[in-house]
């Protein structure tokens, strides 16, 4: 975020857009009639206290609560001009065009970290070499680890540390080239020196894909956002959207009371 | 590819090339899974129908040739001589029924403790020693049922100079139980997380009691199916049993004199049944036997699902 700059990210294109969405389990409401829209070529941050169903709203975004059992999603969800969740579109589709970096890193354990990086393409069927070795390279160049990398990708992903590995579930997530890229706090399991390293690399990758992301965090919400969703348990236990708005109006200048007392620290 | 924008013609975006590229590779990868996937699901079905029709002709047979026989006498009398007058008089399989408590009662109480205790030690060692009795469990699970009665014979009656006993088929039985409990209730104490038992432990509480008090509630539903797989297994083995038990026809309730018990009721009368009455009362049996432990394994699967609810 660049200082002076007010422009509303709001304005420009959309990726994404959500209307009336709730995430139910087993008939208990988790998140109840979330609507916003996610900028195009940039960092939406979901934030809220625990409970607040960020994560679970995430989840929604690319059909993960589909292998849920009670798990029930209603509202729509549009990507483009297709509903997510329209009996038409595969999930699978779905989740190609909408990737997911999770909480802690998952590389898969058994596999190479260029298996790793290519494996959504070549479970999906791209068999050749050349787009894979092109894939894998840019994924990896975007997720800032191609040179440490570039000599060893036989090697096992373990060998890479925490923060390393982390990257290496970006570039794999980027490797389908998804149009949005779901992060699930993703520095929460990393040291500040590895966090550091990932803000830095979503404010590059915003070139590319756009971003949603969950931070418990609100001085890295402030930081690496550009459009900020606030929401917040309900008396019933459901989360609710409080607040949307510009990262820097939500900061400086919220219009919801209870907004104003979470960026100041008084709850949650 | 190159986008159309109002300013005029741009450079081809690599990324939305390759993004397009992948898109319909997996579009058309999608589809060819697709038609395999209805293939597997067709196998499956095939499978299952082939697998069911086995088991629905198994009952139904049991069904039509034994019901009939089944009354109050049935539990409540032991077996009498039928006389070429009174070519009805069967009585019942009390004996059998009594015995059948007697001989998997005795292998229940010996197995639950020492299968449970070495499945969680199992599932707490890593060394030479616990592979060993993983893999002996193994060969174990695998061998001829039978070979536990000779066994048993062979150790107890020919070189101890025990004689025939329900307290002996008990024994048997227990030594087909033991690896089938630890096999399964070793799964369901690995599938309690390590920070549970760390939580413990930090606390300054004994393994013992981490192992007791906090590990085993967590694995209980587990431990439950562990049991009740390995009852419904012995419930209805015959063959160890024939080696050790002897016969009786008078029902008791000790496990020191001879026994019988309900599978060697249905193997004695189809093999020795004097009259086709006989060999009916044997259907009979047989249809009990079934039912029981189909019982046990719905009572297992109900209270572990109720086990697993209480908890959430």
């Amino acid at each position: 975020m660049t200082t002076g700059d007010v422009e509303d990210p709001r304005l420009g294109a959309i990726a994404m857009r959500l209307k009336d969405v709730s995430v139910s389990f087993h008939g208990r409401m988790a998140v109840r009639d979330v609507s916003f829209e996610v900028p195009d070529k940039r960092v939406t941050a979901l934030i809220g206290p625990s409970g607040s169903g960020k994560t679970t709203l995430l989840r929604a975004l690319n059909r993960l609560h589909d292998v849920t059992r009670g798990a029930k999603v209603e509202g729509e969800i549009l990507l483009g001009n297709t509903n997510l969740y329209s009996r038409e579109i595969h999930p699978t589709l779905t989740r190609m065009r909408v990737g997911m970096v999770f909480q802690r890193p998952n590389p898969f354990p058994t596999m190479s970290i260029f298996d790793n990086v290519v494996s959504g393409l070549r479970f999906n069927g791209v068999r050749k070499r050349a787009v894979l070795n092109e894939a894998a390279e840019s994924a990896l160049i975007a997720a800032a680890l191609w040179d440490r990398v570039k000599d060893r990708l036989k090697m096992h992903a373990s060998s890479l540390s925490g923060g390393e590995q982390q990257r290496l579930c970006i570039a794999r997530a980027l490797a389908v080239e998804p149009e949005v890229l779901l992060m699930d706090e993703p520095t929460s399991a990393l040291d500040p020196v590895s966090t550091q390293r990932i803000e830095e690399l979503l404010s590059e990758l915003k070139a590319r894909v756009s971003i949603v992301i969950v931070t418990h965090n609100m001085q890295q919400a402030a930081r690496i956002s550009d459009l900020c969703v606030f929401l917040l348990m309900g008396d019933d236990g459901a989360g609710e959207q409080i607040e949307v708005a510009p990262t820097q109006k939500l900061f400086t200048d919220p219009t919801d009371r209870r907004t104003l007392d979470y960026i100041q620290g008084r709850f949650g | 590819m190159s986008v159309t924008t109002g300013i005029g013609e741009l450079p081809a975006d690599p990324i939305l090339e390759r993004r397009a590229l992948i898109q319909s590779i997996a579009r058309g990868s999608l589809a060819r899974r697709a038609v395999v996937s209805r293939l597997m699901l067709g196998v499956c079905g095939l499978a299952f129908l082939a697998a069911s029709t086995v088991l629905v002709w198994i009952v139904y047979l049991l069904v039509a040739k034994g019901f009939h026989w089944i009354s109050i006498n049935f539990f409540t009398q032991d077996p009498l001589t039928p006389t070429v007058f009174q070519q009805n008089l069967l009585g019942g399989i009390r004996n059998a029924i009594r015995g059948s408590i007697v001989i998997d009662g005795i292998a229940l109480v010996i197995a639950i403790p020492v299968g449970i205790v070495a499945g969680h030690l199992l599932a707490v060692s890593e060394n030479v020693f616990a592979n060993a009795v993983r893999s002996t469990a193994e060969v174990m699970t695998g061998l001829p049922s039978i070979l536990f009665g000779i066994f048993v014979y062979e150790f107890m009656i020919i070189r101890f100079h025990s004689h025939f006993s329900g307290f002996l088929g008990g024994l048997a039985l227990t030594m087909i139980m033991v690896p089938v409990i630890m096999k399964a209730s070793e799964i369901s104490f690995r599938a309690v997380p390590a920070s549970i038992r760390e939580a413990g432990l930090s606390l300054g509480l004994s393994k013992g009691v981490v192992a007791t008090r906090i590990v085993t509630p967590a694995a209980a539903p587990g431990l439950l199916t562990a049991v009740l797989l390995a009852t419904s297994r012995a419930v209805g083995e015959t063959a160890p049993l024939i080696w050790v038990i002897g016969n009786n026809y008078v029902a008791t309730w000790s496990p020191y004199k001879q026994q019988t018990a309900i599978p060697i009721a249905i193997y004695n009368g189809i093999l020795n049944g004097a009259s086709p009455l006989q060999q009916a009362y044997a259907w009979g049996s047989a249809l009990f036997l079934v039912a029981v432990v189909l019982c046990m394994n719905l009572g297992s699967r109900l209270l572990a699902a109720f086990l697993r609810r209480e908890r959430h």
